[in-house]
C-alpha cells in the first residue's frame, strides 16, 4: 500500500548571521505498509520517526529539501498527492487533545473531519454516532470539550477523527506515552482492528513494548536511517538482527536493562559509514567505509554487513 | 522506477533571511527619510504662491500645488514627518504603560491583576475614537492633546498581552524550577521572564505606531488634533475635502497615498521584525 | 527522612485531588508509585517538592518542615524536559542555574560538550532530559521525584538514565520517589513500591 525506498529530507538552515547551511536529517529510509499490517515504527527522538510521517502527509516545512521515492497504493506521491490524500485516504491520529480545537464540541470537530474526507452532511453524522458508538462513547460525549475527555475517552476520540475519514492508511504517532498500561492496551487494540479491517497501520513510538504488542513488523529508526525491519516475533525469538536493535532490546527493563553508551550521532557530524558504527561493538574498519546497503538476513532487511553471525 | 516522484520542492533560490532583513532595512530607510525629510527641503515650499495655484503634478511640482500655490510635496512631507514623530512619541509611553501595568498584572496577581484587568477591560469596552476624542477634548486640542490621547488608548492591547506572558512563563515549569533551586523573583524577572518580553515589546511597540499615526490624522482631520496652521497630514487630508470635487485630485490622494506607505512601512517593519525573532518562524 | 503527612490537597472550591496520604522515604532508598490516572501522583511529588503547598498536613525532612526559600533539598525531575529548560538559553546556562555540574557527571550522562553552546530546541527530548537530571544532580540535592522521568524516552536512554542516577543516589545517600505506569521498570529499579490503589488517597 505504502512504500518508501532510500527517502533522503534535507533542510537548509540558518547558521549565523546570513550564511546557510545543509543539514541531512534523514538518510536512505525506507519502509513498507501493506494493507490489513501494523507496522511500528520505533527508534530514538531525533531518529526520524516524525519527520517521515510529515513527509507522508505532505506537511514538511518549506526549507526542506526531499528525494527518493514514495509510492501510494502504486502511484507516486507527489506533494499535490499527499495535499489530496491527507484526511482521506491517509489520517493521521494525533498525539494528544492538544491538537483539537479546544473551542470546539468533539463530534461537531470528529463530523467535520468526515465531512472533509468526502461524506455528505448526513453521512458524516451518521459516521460519528456510528464510530462513537463503536468506541464505546456515550452520545452525550459529542457534546464535550477537550479539556472535558479523560485520558481513555480522548484516547478513543482520537482515533475516531481517524476512522470516520475512511483512511485506508492510519499513521498514528506516539499515541501512548504516559498512560495507564490499560488504556494503552485498548489504544493499541483499535489499532489493531484498524488493520484486521484492510487499513494499513503506522504506529510510531519509542516503546518497543507498546509496538510488539500488535505490529506484525517493527522498523527501527536510527539517526535519520532505518537500520533493521524485523517481523515481531523475531524479537522474543532471539532473532533481531541489528546490533542497535539487539541493544535496545536488551535496555528494556524486563530484560537485561543494560543500555550501551554514548549517544546518537547529530545531523551535522554524522560518520561517513554506518551511521551506527561509532557505538557498535561488532565494527570493524569495513563498516567505516561506506554505509551498508540493505542486506536479507534471516528472512527480513538490515543495514549490517554483520548481521548474519 | 529510477527517477525521484517526491514532493520534490525547488531548492531554495532566495535567502528568505535575506529578503527579511532587506525589507527591514528598506522600511527602517524610508520612514528615517520621511522624518528628516523636512531639513532637507526646507520651508520654501510652504510660502504661498498665488501666481502658482493649483497646478497638477509636474516636474517641478511632484505632488502639485494647491489652492495658495504651496507645493504638495514639501506640505506633505512637513506632514507626515510631524506625524511620524508625534507617533513615535505616543507610541512610546503607550508601550510604557502598557508594559508596566502588564508585567505588574501577571507578576503581582490577585487584587491587582483584577484592577489591571478591569481597566483594559473598560478601556476596550469605550469606542476608540470616542474616547480618543474626548481626551484630546479635555486636555485641549493641540500636539500635547493628540500625543496624550493617543498614549492612553493604545496601550491597552499590549498591556494584555504581556500580562499573558507574563502569567504564562511564570507558572512554566523551568520558572516554577528556577524557584526551587533558590533563585530569587528578581533574579528570576531578570534573566527569565525580560529576555522573552523584550521581543514582544519591541514587536508591540513597532506595530502601535501605525494606529497612533492614524488616529493623530484622525483628531487633526477633525479638527481637534494639531492646529491648522501646522503642515500636519490630517489637515492636509481635511482640507483637501473642499478640493476634490473641483477635480484637483492631487491634494488628496497623493498625501493620502505617503501616509498610507508610511503605515504600511511600519507595519511591514513589525511583522519583518517579529518574524525574525521569533524562533519558530526565523528559519522559514 | 523525607515525610509528608496526612497530605491533602484541592484548589478552591474543587474537588480533594489528593486525601490522607503518608508517605516516608529514608535516604539512599528508592521508592516507587504507581496507579490509574487521575490518582494525583503529579500533584503528590509536587507536593513533596514544595511546588504546591498542602491544603492539609505537612511535609517535612528531618522533622523541620520544607522551606519555601533558597534550594529546596526536594528536587524533582519532570516528564517533558522541553518544558523544563528556558528556550531562549543555552544549555551550559541551563546546566548553570544551581552550579555547574563538573566534567565527570556530564561524562557519566554522556552529556557530549558540543551540546552546551546550543540551545534547548537543538537537542533531542533524550539529550535534554539528560541535561535536564545532570542540573539537579548535586550536593544540596538530598532527595529526588521522577515523575515519569523516562516516559517519552527510548528504552536504551531510559536505561542509561536510571543506571546514572541511580548510581549517583547510591553513592550520595539520596532518597528517591519514582512515579511510572511502568511496573517492570518499578519492579527493576525500587526497593518497594507503593499501589495508589490501595492506600487511603482518594480524588
Amino acid at each position: 500500500m505504502l512504500s518508501v525506498q532510500d527517502l533522503n529530507i534535507t533542510f537548509t538552515l540558518y547558521d549565523r548571521g546570513l550564511a546557510q547551511k545543509q543539514l541531512t536529517v534523514i538518510t536512505q529510509l525506507d519502509l513498507d505498509v501493506k494493507a490489513g499490517e501494523v507496522v511500528a515504527v520505533v527508534g530514538a527522538s531525533g531518529s526520524g520517526k516524525s519527520l517521515l510521517a510529515h513527509a507522508i502527509l505532505g506537511i514538511l516545512p518549506d526549507n526542506a529539501q526531499v528525494s527518493g521515492k514514495m509510492l501510494f497504493k502504486g502511484e507516486p506521491l507527489t506533494l499535490n498527492r499527499c495535499q489530496d490524500l491527507r484526511g482521506k485516504a491517509i489520517a493521521l491520529i494525533p498525539q494528544s487533545i492538544g491538537y483539537l480545537d479546544p473551542l470546539m464540541q468533539v463530534g461537531q470537530q470528529v463530523q467535520r473531519t468526515a465531512q472533509l474526507s468526502g461524506l455528505s452532511r448526513p453521512a458524516a453524522k451518521a459516521a460519528v454516532d456510528r464510530t462513537f458508538a463503536r468506541y464505546r462513547l456515550a452520545a452525550i460525549v459529542q457534546r464535550l470539550y477537550p479539556f472535558q475527555l479523560s485520558g481513555g475517552m480522548a484516547r478513543r476520540v482520537l482515533v475516531s477523527t481517524a476512522v470516520v475519514s475512511q483512511a485506508e492508511l492510519v499513521i498514528a504517532d506516539e499515541p501512548t506515552p504516559g498512560l495507564h498500561p490499560d488504556v494503552v492496551t485498548e489504544t493499541l487494540n483499535h489499532l489493531r482492528e484498524l488493520a484486521s479491517e484492510g487499513k494499513g497501520v503506522i504506529l510510531i513510538t519509542h516503546d518497543i513494548e507498546a509496538a510488539l504488542q500488535i505490529a506484525d513488523r517493527v522498523a527501527v529508526f536510527y539517526a535519520g536511517t532505518t537500520v533493521e525491519i524485523a517481523h515481531a516475533q523475531d524479537f522474543s525469538n532471539n532473532k533481531i538482527r541489528h546490533p542497535y536493535t539487539q541493544a535496545l532490546w536488551r535496555s528494556l527493563p524486563q530484560n537485561e536493562f543494560i543500555p550501551i553508551s554514548g549517544s546518537q550521532p547529530t545531523p551535522e557530524a554524522l560518520p561517513d559509514g554506518c551511521l551506527f558504527s561509532d557505538r557498535c561493538p561488532w565494527v570493524t574498519q569495513e563498516c567505516q567505509l561506506e554505509r551498508p546497503p540493505f542486506l536479507q538476513v534471516r528472512g527480513a532487511p538490515v543495514r549490517c554487513i554483520h548481521a548474519d553471525r | 522506477m529510477a527517477t525521484s516522484f517526491l514532493p520534490r520542492r525547488p531548492a531554495i533560490r532566495f535567502n528568505r533571511r535575506q529578503i527579511t532583513l532587506l525589507s527591514i532595512a528598506l522600511c527602517t530607510l524610508f520612514l528615517v527619510a520621511i522624518v528628516f525629510s523636512n531639513r532637507f527641503m526646507g520651508d520654501a515650499g510652504l510660502d504661498p504662491a498665488l501666481t502658482q495655484r493649483n497646478q497638477p503634478p509636474s516636474l517641478t511640482h511632484l505632488f502639485g500645488t494647491d489652492w495658495l500655490g504651496r507645493d504638495m510635496l514639501t506640505r506633505s512631507l512637513h506632514g507626515m514627518s510631524l506625524s511620524v514623530r508625534v507617533g513615535l512619541l505616543a507610541a512610546s509611553f503607550s508601550a510604557i504603560i502598557g508594559t508596566g501595568l502588564g508585567l505588574m498584572a501577571g507578576t503581582l496577581g490577585g487584587k491587582v491583576d483584577a484592577v489591571i484587568t478591569w481597566i483594559i477591560d473598560v478601556f476596550f469596552s469605550l469606542p476608540h475614537l470616542v474616547l480618543l476624542i474626548m481626551i484630546s477634548f479635555a486636555i485641549g486640542g493641540g500636539t500635547k492633546g493628540v500625543i496624550i490621547a493617543v498614549a492612553l488608548t493604545h496601550w491597552t492591547s499590549l498591556a494584555r498581552i504581556i500580562r499573558a506572558e507574563t502569567l504564562q512563563v511564570n507558572s512554566s515549569d523551568y520558572v516554577q524550577l528556577s524557584y526551587k533551586l533558590g533563585r530569587s523573583p528578581f533574579w528570576i524577572a531578570r534573566h527569565h521572564m525580560l529576555p522573552h518580553m523584550i521581543p514582544q515589546l519591541l514587536v508591540g511597540l513597532i506595530l502601535l505606531f501605525p494606529h497612533a499615526i492614524l488616529h493623530e490624522a484622525a483628531l487633526s482631520f477633525i479638527g481637534i488634533g494639531l492646529s491648522p496652521h501646522t503642515p500636519a497630514i490630517g489637515i492636509i487630508l481635511a482640507e483637501s475635502m473642499r478640493n476634490l470635487s473641483t477635480g484637483y485630485w492631487w491634494v488628496g490622494v497623493l498625501p493620502g497615498l505617503l501616509l498610507l506607505l508610511a503605515v504600511q512601512a511600519f507595519d511591514t517593519l513589525g511583522e519583518n521584525v517579529r518574524a525574525l525573532i521569533d524562533p519558530k518562524t526565523s528559519q522559514g | 527522612m523525607l515525610i509528608g503527612k496526612q497530605l491533602a490537597f484541592r484548589y478552591p472550591h474543587h474537588n480533594w485531588i489528593v486525601r490522607n496520604f503518608d508517605i516516608a522515604i529514608a535516604p539512599s532508598e528508592v521508592v516507587g508509585l504507581f496507579g490509574p490516572s487521575g490518582f494525583g501522583k503529579t500533584t503528590l511529588s509536587k507536593l513533596l517538592a514544595g511546588y504546591l503547598t498542602p491544603t492539609q498536613g505537612q511535609v517535612t525532612i528531618d522533622n523541620s518542615p520544607l522551606s519555601d526559600r533558597g534550594y529546596c533539598p526536594v528536587q524533582m525531575i519532570f516528564q517533558n524536559p522541553e518544558l523544563a529548560v528556558n528556550p531562549r538559553w543555552r544549555i551550559h546556562k541551563i546546566l548553570a542555574e544551581k552550579q555547574s555540574p563538573d566534567r565527570f557527571l556530564l561524562d557519566a550522562l554522556a552529556i557530549h560538550p558540543s551540546w552546551l553552546d546550543r540551545y534547548p530546541h537543538e537537542l533531542s527530548g533524550g539529550e535534554l532530559q539528560r541535561v535536564a537530571v545532570a542540573r539537579v544532580l548535586n550536593p544540596a540535592t538530598r532527595y529526588l521525584i521522577a515523575d515519569e522521568m523516562t516516559a517519552m524516552l527510548d528504552a536504551n536512554t531510559q536505561a542509561l538514565i536510571w543506571h546514572r542516577v541511580l548510581d549517583y543516589v547510591r553513592s550520595h545517600n539520596i532518597g528517591l520517589l519514582v512515579i511510572s505506569h511502568d511496573a517492570a521498570l518499578i519492579k527493576r529499579v525500587c526497593n518497594r513500591a507503593i499501589n495508589l490503589m490501595q492506600v487511603g488517597t482518594s480524588r
